[in-house]
């Protein structure tokens, strides 16, 4: 990484240096902290500081993995992470492919994740720009009402040493403000949300984080629910980073080894509309979530998924490449010290087409425009392919945008709405998640309501 | 069940009433510490393989202090003195009203009150037992049907301690054990993969796999999958839905759970604000919020902030009776916590949560219900949810569900959400069933915490709800 902790890399060091014979060994250690402040109606509601460190060790032994994990980095915790994690190691299964990353000679590419004026920003002025944002907010439209308004900030430092040569370190921080809002008409009520994040507090939009949390709370008001019908819609920015990120787990190299993949032996075939492309490139810093390296210590890099909508390649993690009989592609997860590496898209781009949205919309003689969904979670099953949300949205006639419309669910399978792809927008948004935003037609998708 | 006695503390009660005592040292009227010590083991299994046996420690504290209506909160690893000031002193400053002086703290004898009773901890059974279930699982599960290509599985067990005190003098402590077993699977056939899923979780010890047959939830998991590839388009439109016992507390969770947290109704963020008294759902609902509820995954003896569980009616005859509370709401209001104050962990700060949600039995017959609807959907098994409390709009999944075809129930559906307004739908609760069961363990996801929360109803029919699938 850029830049080293030399502090949390002498422990991790210090882990592995304890390897036995026949032994591989990965320690993990990390620290951080945060700050949150949040607002309501001009008070302080309430300020949170604190700090969290941990470490995790895998020990690999004649093909059986074990793993420990504790929430502190006390020399005598890690003695008995080391201790514990050496003994779950009996219970696991030969598996002819497990193992740690080695070094592969693929070169990191530089980026800045610290920011200096981020880590000594004074704790006033954060409350300062909270208490601006909910004001900001409530002056854009007199409908709206505040739930919360919200800072958050955050700096950790992460170090990986491996017994197979991997030796990582780095630091970074980052902060966003959010509001949160309802806005009332009678007896009905709806909730809206706005945000902006920055390397430092004075990249921060409030202005745009206020109108975007005033709108999205006001444009459902006196919104019905719609006829059931098959249409075309158009997804939101926001909608469609959701949309796309869902794709990761059918990309996954360690679903397709063990047969979960919908894209499984689809491998050089078409699967989505010759206009859809789809990178996933950690090394633009442009991305939320860019890295360097990715959750083994491997260099983060560009990878083409899926290109003119023919199916290229999966992402791998050292072990789902051993088994698939290639090269890891520097795509190994890692949601911190408690657990050990999984596989995943790191930062999903899909290539804007070069309408903007309103003349995506003006093409439209029967649809919808999506502004959000609700129960991704719930309602679409990566495996089957079986897609089905909850919805929000304008309805769109004759090319111009209608009544808001709500209480709907659209429908389809994830491998029949790849195929439908009609057009894409050019108004890229690098929103806070793992994939781009941009405006996405997708046409015969069922839409259910009364 | 409600007893009072003294147990070996997490932290010496003096160093407590001296940590509390800075956290008012700035002029807060109320610092509280929330302390926990939890050891957990897990295991999983995928592709036929034990892939990893994992322990793991988390141990540490939460300060709060509250000054008027500023919360301050830090949290540390450091159990030391040294460490807790430390934490005390950040969370004072967070507070800080412009007041100050000498606060002294006293506490009374440590409260405990236990809803379960744990028989075989899981700290003395051998992990090697533990991966042994997994095993069972995968063998059952591949058993059922040539067609099942994939079974995952994951055994999970944790015992938290946890000690709270506060400058009112309240010092509690629980001990909360939990297990777990899930098992997701995949069948592969002409049109596709299709996947089942179960779990099974109660807080109590290893005993549960004494009172539950796993290899009866691998073939139910394995059984789903298999049923689904046959399964034809889900209906579009709206139309009446039976839910199967036990299956659906999820829709109550989601329609008016969240809605009656009084942290939201507080900031009028509930389509159930102003609503007491009056009637909210159809008269044969009676829902209750019950964290007492023997070995059930919501079931606490003391919530967060040291407050004993209690069994909280919510809705009675249809008519709304009450919200749920915490420490800062109640206090608010003027009135007593319901033990709902609850968090994820010492680094988070309590807010109002549920335990577990139910709905009381009706006296229908189930198969009359299912006799007595000519067209609409029986769901046997609801997925997650997720709600806008200030509209009441929410979305839930079903993932194993028949259409139901002159009274009688026919061909499997593919999975999707299903849409309704939470208000509108528990009026149109027409038919409950006398056959109440809880449900299967879930988390339950608010503000970036999880808890886990039971729920749980008799068979019931919603007149209508609106189902997402794709056929016409």
């Amino acid at each position: 990484m850029s830049v080293g902790v030399p502090e949390l890399q002498s422990l991790a060091d210090s882990v592995v240096e304890q390897a036995k014979p026949g032994e591989q060994i990965e320690a993990y250690v990390s620290r951080g902290g945060e700050t949150s402040v949040r607002v309501y109606e001009g008070e302080l509601e309430h300020f949170v500081s604190a700090q969290s460190e941990g470490v995790g060790i895998r020990i690999i032994k004649d093909g059986r993995t074990g793993f420990a994990y504790a929430g502190t980095l006390e020399p005598s915790a890690i003695a008995e992470v080391l201790a514990e994690a050496r003994d779950n190691i009996q219970f696991g299964t030969v598996d002819q492919w497990a193992g740690l990353a080695e070094p592969d000679g693929v070169a990191q590419i530089p980026q800045k994740f610290w920011d200096e004026e981020l880590a000594n920003y004074p704790t006033d002025k954060k409350i300062e720009i909270t208490k601006e944002l909910e004001k900001l907010t409530l002056a854009a439209d007199a409908r709206v009402r505040s739930e919360q308004s919200n800072y958050e900030d955050g700096w950790a430092e992460t170090a990986v040493s491996t017994t197979t040569g991997i030796r990582e370190s780095g630091r970074g921080n980052s902060c966003y403000v959010s509001v949160a809002t309802l806005a009332d008409d009678g007896d009905e009520a709806q909730t809206g949300f706005g945000f902006s994040v920055g390397d430092s507090p004075k990249e921060f939009d409030l202005n745009k984080a206020a109108r975007e949390a005033a709108d999205r709370a006001t444009r459902l008001l006196g919104a019905t629910k719609p006829a059931s019908k098959s249409v075309t819609i158009v997804l939101d920015p926001y909608v469609t980073s959701q949309f796309v990120s869902i794709l990761s787990s059918a990309l996954n190299g360690e679903n397709l080894a063990k047969g979960r993949s919908l894209f499984r032996d689809r491998l050089n075939e078409q699967v989505a509309d010759p206009r859809f492309t789809l990178v996933d490139d950690p090394t633009n810093p442009l991305a939320y979530t860019a890295t360097d390296i990715d959750g083994e210590g491997l260099a983060a890099r560009r990878n083409i998924l899926i290109e003119n909508g023919v199916l290229k390649k999966f992402v791998h993690s050292s072990y789902s490449a051993r088994r698939m009989n290639t090269k890891s592609t520097g795509n190994a997860t890692r949601g911190g010290f408690m657990g050990g590496p999984g596989v995943g898209c790191l930062a999903m781009q899909v290539q804007p087409g070069n309408k903007t949205q309103a003349e995506l919309i003006s093409a439209i003689d029967d649809g919808v425009l999506i502004q959000d969904v609700s129960g991704m979670h719930s309602g679409v099953n990566t495996i089957s392919g079986d897609f089905s949300t909850g919805a929000s949205g304008i309805v769109i006639k004759n090319g111009t945008l209608g009544a808001p419309i709500r209480e709907f669910t659209i429908a389809s399978t994830l491998q029949k709405m790849l195929l439908n792809i009609v057009d894409l927008g050019n108004d890229i948004d690098w929103l806070p998640m793992r994939a781009v935003g941009l405006s996405l037609v997708i046409s015969d998708v069922m839409m259910s309501g009364s | 069940m409600s007893k009072t006695q003294t147990v070996e503390p997490l932290v010496a009660p003096d160093v407590l009433e001296r940590v509390l005592a800075k956290g008012r040292s700035t002029g807060a009227e109320f610092s509280e510490i929330y302390i926990e010590d939890k050891r957990s083991t897990s295991a999983g299994l995928d592709d036929g393989k034990v892939e990893q046996v994992t322990s793991g420690r988390d141990r540490g504290a939460g300060i709060r202090v509250v000054s008027g209506e500023t919360t301050g909160f830090a949290h540390t690893s450091d159990l030391s003195e040294r460490g807790l000031l430390a934490a005390a002193e950040a969370a004072a400053l967070a507070a800080k009203q412009g007041g100050g002086g000498v606060h002294k703290v006293q506490l009374g004898d440590v409260l405990r009150h236990s809803v379960n009773t744990v028989k075989l901890s899981p700290d003395a059974v051998e992990k090697s037992r533990k991966v042994e279930l997994l095993k069972r699982v995968d063998a059952a599960a591949r058993a059922v049907n040539a067609s099942i290509v994939q079974v995952s599985a994951g055994y999970g067990d944790s015992r938290k301690r946890i000690m709270i005190a506060n400058s009112n003098g309240v010092l509690s402590a629980d001990e909360q054990v939990r297990t777990l077993l899930r098992v997701s699977v995949v069948a592969t056939g002409d049109g596709g993969m299709q996947t089942g899923y179960d779990s099974l979780g109660h807080t109590i010890g290893f005993e549960m796999f004494d009172e539950n047959d796993v290899e009866e939830l691998a073939i139910r998991a394995a059984k789903q999958a298999v049923t689904k590839l046959s399964a034809r388009p889900a209906p579009s439109g709206a139309m009446p839905v039976v839910i199967k016992r036990g299956s659906g507390g999820v829709l109550f969770h989601e329609a008016c759970g969240h809605g009656l947290e009084a942290d939201l109704v507080g900031k009028s963020a509930s389509v159930y604000r102003g609503k007491m008294g009056e009637l909210v759902a159809s008269p044969l609902v009676t829902l209750v919020d019950d964290g007492t509820m023997t070995a059930e995954w919501g079931a606490i003896g003391i919530d967060d902030e040291g407050h004993p569980s209690q069994r909280n009616t919510l809705i009675k005859d249809g008519v709304l009776t009450d919200y749920m509370w915490d420490y800062l709401r109640a206090r608010k209001e003027g009135r007593a916590q319901s033990g709902n104050g609850r968090r994820q962990s010492y680094q988070h700060l309590p807010m109002v949560r549920m335990t577990n949600t139910f709905v009381l039995n009706g006296k229908e017959e189930p198969d009359d219900i299912i006799r007595d609807t000519k067209h609409g959907v029986y769901i046997a098994k609801l997925g997650g949810g997720q709600v806008d409390t200030a509209s009441g709009d929410f979305v839930f999944g079903m993932t194993e569900a028949y259409l139901i075809e002159n009274g009688e129930i026919t061909e499997p559906l593919r999975e999707g959400n299903l849409i309704g307004n939470g208000p509108e739908v528990l009026k149109d609760i027409d038919l409950l069933g006398n056959d109440f069961a809880m449900g299967n363990p879930g988390t339950c996801g608010k503000d970036g915490q999880g808890v886990p929360v039971g729920d749980g109803q008799p068979t019931l029919r919603v007149r209508s709800l609106t189902i997402g699938g794709t056929a016409a």
